[in-house]
């Protein structure tokens, strides 16, 4: 008896050397993006009022970044040392930690509720993270409780969304995932937009600015505010990176491979939201990062979230990082970032989705 | 070691209070056998699929199910374009630690899986590019590689071409014959069952079922009481081996005189 074999289907050979690429060399990329962000970081010191060479940023960045004493004749004089150390440095590293963090949850987002036109904006995360933040400042809180509370109201915002999924039957649906992120998202927008019209004239203005998304006013404190929650968040959902594979697959598929699904899904929620709030309570509300950035790294590296991951961590990062200087080099009247990323975001968004309608995503 | 890899007893279930789906169903799948789940649209074979994988609860009686199981679902999409070799190293999950990633051992392991299946060639190829025959081999290889000692399929030649149904229904004989897997799987094809299954049950009624040996159980009655219509069973012979295969009759149509009855005209 004949061996019967199943017959080869129809294959772009364009898409197979696609594949084949990104398996290969998938790993250069985020590392050549790694390199890439640390070169832009050094390149961004040098941009502003005072001009300041490529190479007498990188002396004092490695200063400061070494665990020494100050040479005791340094070829920077102390004007230059505290145009990096006290404006700089802080600003670079908080727009590089955003976009870090904003790809990072973005791809993680995306890849749980097998979407890709999913964000932290689109869920909820980001206008619960907004909300916990204005009722923080209206009351005058400290920065560690605005971003306390910004992290609470991201939790609520997405425990909403799931809920209310739930309760549609739909919370491995990710279309009513998606819809019940937008109800929900609507309703922490409107009660931001009541905290502002009973705050004092004063706070309304601190909050409006904060609201569109800016990285002035960047210190040390901030920077630390946002470090913490998105190296220790972000070293997590590294180390599930893989396990966003099997639950981009469906719930019941991942069950069988013997994930527990719950559990995995519940710790996604919770480190997205702890990097989304942090990212919020230190610079307002920066959209469509996490929307965009995963498509352009997923073309770079493909699907597999071992590589994309850490791609749209170095991608984000770069994105943001080259937005804010334009905000405050070319713009001289200093856009918030967030209206400057938004600006772009769209048309990029709807580019890549007539792209990839066109090459037909598969839904459920 | 218990012979029965899944046993269930007064097993019913009702989405909603008192419409039941099923109730009072006992049935036992001895290890190493091929199970068919056979019953018309809405019986409720796939729910009794995700009540043995633990995707829902019973109302009422007990399941023990024993082995690690691999589902094959019936229409399998990813939203992602995963490659091939991607799909079938997820098959690795239990073995691989909720922090780690897969090692190069689990990717051989992958790759071993696929070349057993005589698909290795296409590893780095795109899953949702392949063929419905060849996903369903992909699925097949990760099941393998996920080591499990129970294959459940839903409908596994629902959606194939001819050539491709038999291919699949191979690879299920030989799984279970081969590779000692128990393999449990639905379908609307009864010569399917009859072709590979060990054991059947039919799901006849909310109430009723008939299991038992596939011989025993697809017989011209019961079948007409499950679909309501006519199967002929027809014994042949091939290569010395004696079979069995189900046909349908159709009452009005007479194929010598390529004549068609009474019961077309109207539809004339």
């Amino acid at each position: 008896m004949t061996e019967a074999t199943i017959e080869e289907g129809a294959i772009s050979a364009a898409s197979a050397h696609k594949v084949l690429f990104t398996q290969k060399y998938g790993w250069v990329i985020p590392l050549l993006l790694g390199a890439a962000v640390l070169l832009a970081m050094l390149a961004s010191l040098c941009i502003g009022a005072y001009p300041l060479p490529f190479g007498r940023a990188a002396q004092i960045a490695m200063h400061l970044a070494w665990p020494f004493p100050m040479p005791s004749n340094p070829p920077w004089n102390i004007k230059e040392l505290t145009v990096v150390q006290v404006i700089r440095l802080p600003r670079v590293l908080l727009a590089t930690l955003a976009g870090i963090g904003l790809g990072m949850s973005g791809t993680a987002l995306q890849g749980m509720m097998r979407n890709p036109l999913v964000g932290p904006d689109i869920v909820g995360v980001t206008s619960g993270a907004a909300f916990g933040g204005v009722l923080a400042m209206l009351f005058d809180w400290a920065p560690a409780g605005i971003i306390a509370m910004a992290f609470l109201g991201g939790m609520v915002a997405m425990f909403c969304t799931f809920s209310l999924a739930k309760l549609a039957r739909g919370e491995s649906n990710s279309m009513i995932l998606i819809l019940a992120g937008v109800f929900i998202g609507a309703f922490f927008l409107a009660a931001t937009g009541l905290v502002q019209y009973i705050a004092p004239d004063s706070v309304t203005r601190t909050i409006t600015y904060w609201l569109l998304g800016t990285f002035v006013g960047a210190d040390q404190q901030k920077v630390w505010m946002i470090a913490i929650p998105t190296l220790c968040g972000g070293t997590m959902l590294m180390t599930l990176r893989w396990r966003l594979n099997l639950l981009s697959l469906g719930d019941l598929d991942a069950k069988t491979l013997g994930i527990n699904v719950g559990v995995l899904r519940w710790s996604i929620i919770a480190l997205v939201s702890l990097i989304v709030a942090s990212q919020v309570a230190v610079s307002g509300i920066i959209g469509w990062v996490g929307l965009v950035v995963p498509h352009c790294a997923r073309m770079l590296v493909g699907p597999d979230h071992r590589r994309l991951l850490p791609t749209a961590a170095m991608l984000g990062g770069l994105f943001v990082l080259g937005l804010d200087d334009i905000t405050r080099s070319i713009v001289k009247a200093e856009l918030p970032v967030g209206v400057l990323t938004a600006l772009i975001g769209t048309p990029v968004i709807c580019i890549l989705f007539w792209k990839t309608q066109s090459k037909g995503w598969e839904h459920e | 070691m218990n012979s029965n890899v899944v046993h269930f007893e007064d097993l019913g279930h009702a989405y909603r209070p008192s419409r039941w789906v099923f109730q009072n169903y006992n049935a036992q799948v001895k290890r190493g056998s091929t199970f068919a789940l056979l019953g018309p649209n809405g019986c409720g074979k796939t729910t009794l699929l995700k009540i043995m994988l633990g995707a829902l609860k019973p109302t009422k009686g007990t399941i023990k199910v024993e082995g690690r199981m691999a589902f094959v679902p019936q229409l399998f999409h990813v939203t992602f374009d995963y490659s091939v070799l991607d799909m079938v190293l997820m098959g690795r999950a239990k073995h691989v630690g909720v922090f780690s990633q897969p090692s190069a051992a689990d990717e051989e392991a992958a790759m071993a899986s696929l070349e057993r299946f005589g698909i290795a060639n296409l590893a780095l190829r795109p899953f949702h590019e392949l063929s419905g025959g060849q996903r369903q081999l992909v699925i097949f290889a990760r099941a393998l590689v996920s080591e499990a000692e129970i294959l459940i399929l839903d409908e596994p030649t629902s959606a194939l071409d001819l050539k491709n149904q038999i291919v699949v229904l191979d690879w299920i004989a030989r799984l279970s014959h081969q590779d000692g897997l128990t393999v449990l799987f639905t379908t609307h094809h009864p010569h399917h069952a009859l072709a590979v299954a060990d054991e059947v049950l039919l799901m006849l009624g909310e109430k009723a079922f008939a299991c038992g040996q596939a011989g025993d159980v697809l017989t011209e009655e019961n079948l007409h009481a499950l679909y309501g219509v006519d199967l002929k069973l027809l014994p042949f012979e091939h290569n010395g081996l004696q079979h069995e295969t189900l046909v349908p009759v159709l009452p009005h149509l007479d194929r010598k005189k390529r004549d068609f009855g009474e019961g077309y005209k109207s539809h004339a």
